[in-house]
């Protein structure tokens, strides 16, 4: 479904992405995990568009993208829900919901998935005409998904959703990835650095270090693997 | 008693005029945070534009109303085109600049219209036709306020409620409201950035020459230096009502207006403009947000 093919990304002329190569079946969950700094969401801003690269390809159902506006990524099916959850602050929570759908023409259907995600996030129907920016940070983060779902996506990518949270929500969090995953048949690119939870939900997985992939493999191989349980999972 | 109603409506009419250059400098400050300097050329070319455009339709023997009605529409769809150019000549290749290059640029640009346009028109003051006539019915308060003076309050009031309407409720409203708020997540929910800061642009300058026109022709003379000192005013009433807020850049216009006047009335004329900067002065030192503006709040 997506191949990044060698990309190398630059800040400036500082490289942050060096040659960085991942593969991302259709209904899978993918997990991207590594230190800070080692350029996860970097990746997923070059697959966005935001800061496309310098050099490589990056292919959507086969073709190209690496070149096309972000708002044209979009359309093709790719959302993010981003690191910080980035809310719009001073929209209220349904305006948020609609930005989620803005590309979307189909208004009695956008209405269903409102209703859906206020079935789904009943605390997110209560503060409906609310600013998003007065949330707390747990429903900020379900607020942030909901945007991303809202826009019917076929990959989704997450940065860090458990970041900052505490543990009970960010168990809430992973169920719900998991949910979105089987039921809405979403691939989804997740990355972590909570590592242990992240690969108990992923099918397979891939570790960066320093602007290049280091190790790839099965979400259970990578579990068991010695390094990643040291580095990774702290064990 | 009648002397301060007097005042009262001479400044809400300066004020409105003010607003509706301020607005301009507000939605672009609030959209790609820069002051746009050029701005108050673009309501001295608006009132150029519709002069040209009166005089040509006065020669041709036209009614007042039919005038005033197509000059103003070309007025507006011209600068349009120049807020829209403006954008994509001057800042634009600008956007990640540091925002120090992107002022430098707009000052640039506002030399180099008011250049311009000096060059075309030399530096005379024209005399500008009154387009708006004054009605009978409105005589016999004449002495409070003339027809013009309203339909200037009126215009502006109109302006408002329209902008007010399509930034709440309209799909290109909301991307703007977004794209204001955080540009890299507007941009990741598939809005078009580079089309809502072109609009902003565009919608700026069209009610900036929708002043420029109303005030030329209320005042009746307009020469090429009147949007200098125009769009600094109305960027002393932006800052007044707190840069970034629509609300406050038509609250802190008529704040301004009504201070000029009565300073004007009860003081002196002389130092109306001293005194409009004093204002700015204090704002900047004792509530820099300013009146409805409010303070960034950090990202967690």
């Amino acid at each position: 479904m997506l191949e990044l093919k060698n990309i190398k990304t630059f800040y400036g002329n500082i490289q942050a992405l060096k040659d960085v190569s991942i593969e991302i079946s259709e209904g899978e969950i993918i997990t991207l995990i590594g230190a800070n700094g080692a350029g996860k969401s970097t990746t997923l801003m070059s697959i966005c568009g935001i800061v496309p690269p310098r050099s490589g390809e990056i292919l959507f159902m086969g073709k190209p993208i690496q070149d096309m506006a972000p708002n044209n990524i979009v359309s093709l099916g790719i959302c993010q829900v981003p690191e910080g959850r980035r809310i719009f602050p001073f929209l209220t929570v349904a305006e948020n919901l609609d930005m989620g759908a803005f590309l979307r023409k189909d208004k009695d259907e956008i209405k269903r998935d409102i209703e859906y995600i206020y079935e789904l996030f009943p605390i997110l129907a209560e503060r409906r005409n609310q600013a998003g920016g007065t949330l707390s940070g747990g429903e900020q983060q379900m607020l942030a998904i909901s945007r991303a779902l809202m826009a019917k996506p076929r990959l989704l990518l997450m940065d860090e959703p458990s970041l900052g949270l505490a543990p009970l929500i960010v168990k809430q969090i992973f169920e719900i990835i998991k949910k979105i995953n089987t039921e809405n048949k979403t691939t989804i690119f997740l990355v972590e650095q909570n590592a242990n939870m992240a690969l108990k939900v992923a099918h397979r997985g891939y570790v960066m270090e320093t602007g290049r992939v280091s190790m790839s493999d099965t979400a259970a191989n990578l579990l068991a693997n010695d390094e990643v349980r040291k580095a990774y999972l702290g064990i | 008693m009648e002397y301060f109603f007097e005042l009262l409506l001479s400044g809400l009419t300066r004020g409105s005029i003010y607003a509706l250059i301020a607005l301009g400098y507000t939605m672009v400050y609030g959209i790609i945070q820069l002051i746009n300097f050029a701005h108050g050329e673009v309501y001295m070319i608006g009132a150029f534009t519709a002069l040209i455009v009166a005089s040509i339709l006065t020669m041709l023997g036209w009614n007042e109303i039919a005038i005033l009605f197509i000059a103003s529409v070309v007025a507006v769809v011209y600068s349009m085109a120049y807020g829209y150019t403006l954008e994509k000549v001057a800042y634009k290749p600008l956007r990640h600049a540091p925002r120090l290059s992107a002022l430098i640029s707009a000052i640039g640009m506002s030399l180099f219209l008011q250049n311009y346009v000096l060059l075309a028109q030399t530096s005379d003051f024209m005399p500008f036709p009154s387009l708006i006539p004054d009605l009978e019915i409105l005589e016999p308060i004449a002495h409070l306020i003339t027809t013009p003076e309203i339909a200037i309050i009126l215009t502006t009031a109109i302006v408002m409620v329209l902008l007010t309407f399509m930034i709440k409720f309209t799909r290109v409203g909301k991307a703007m409201r977004a794209t204001s708020q955080d540009r890299e997540m507007a941009m990741l929910v598939g809005v078009d950035v580079n089309r809502v800061i072109s609009i902003t642009f565009i919608v700026g300058s069209a009610t900036a020459a929708l002043g420029g026109v109303l005030i030329a022709s209320h005042v009746g003379q307009i020469n090429f230096y009147i949007g200098f000192i125009a769009g600094i005013k109305a960027f002393v009433a932006a800052v007044l009502g707190g840069i970034g807020s629509m609300p406050g850049a038509v609250l802190g216009s008529l704040v301004l207006g009504c201070a000029e006047a009565f300073f004007t009335g009860f003081v002196s004329s002389d130092y109306e403009d001293v005194f409009a900067f004093i204002i700015l002065v204090v704002i900047l030192i004792f509530r820099p947000a300013g009146i409805l503006g409010r303070s960034d709040i950090s990202k967690v």
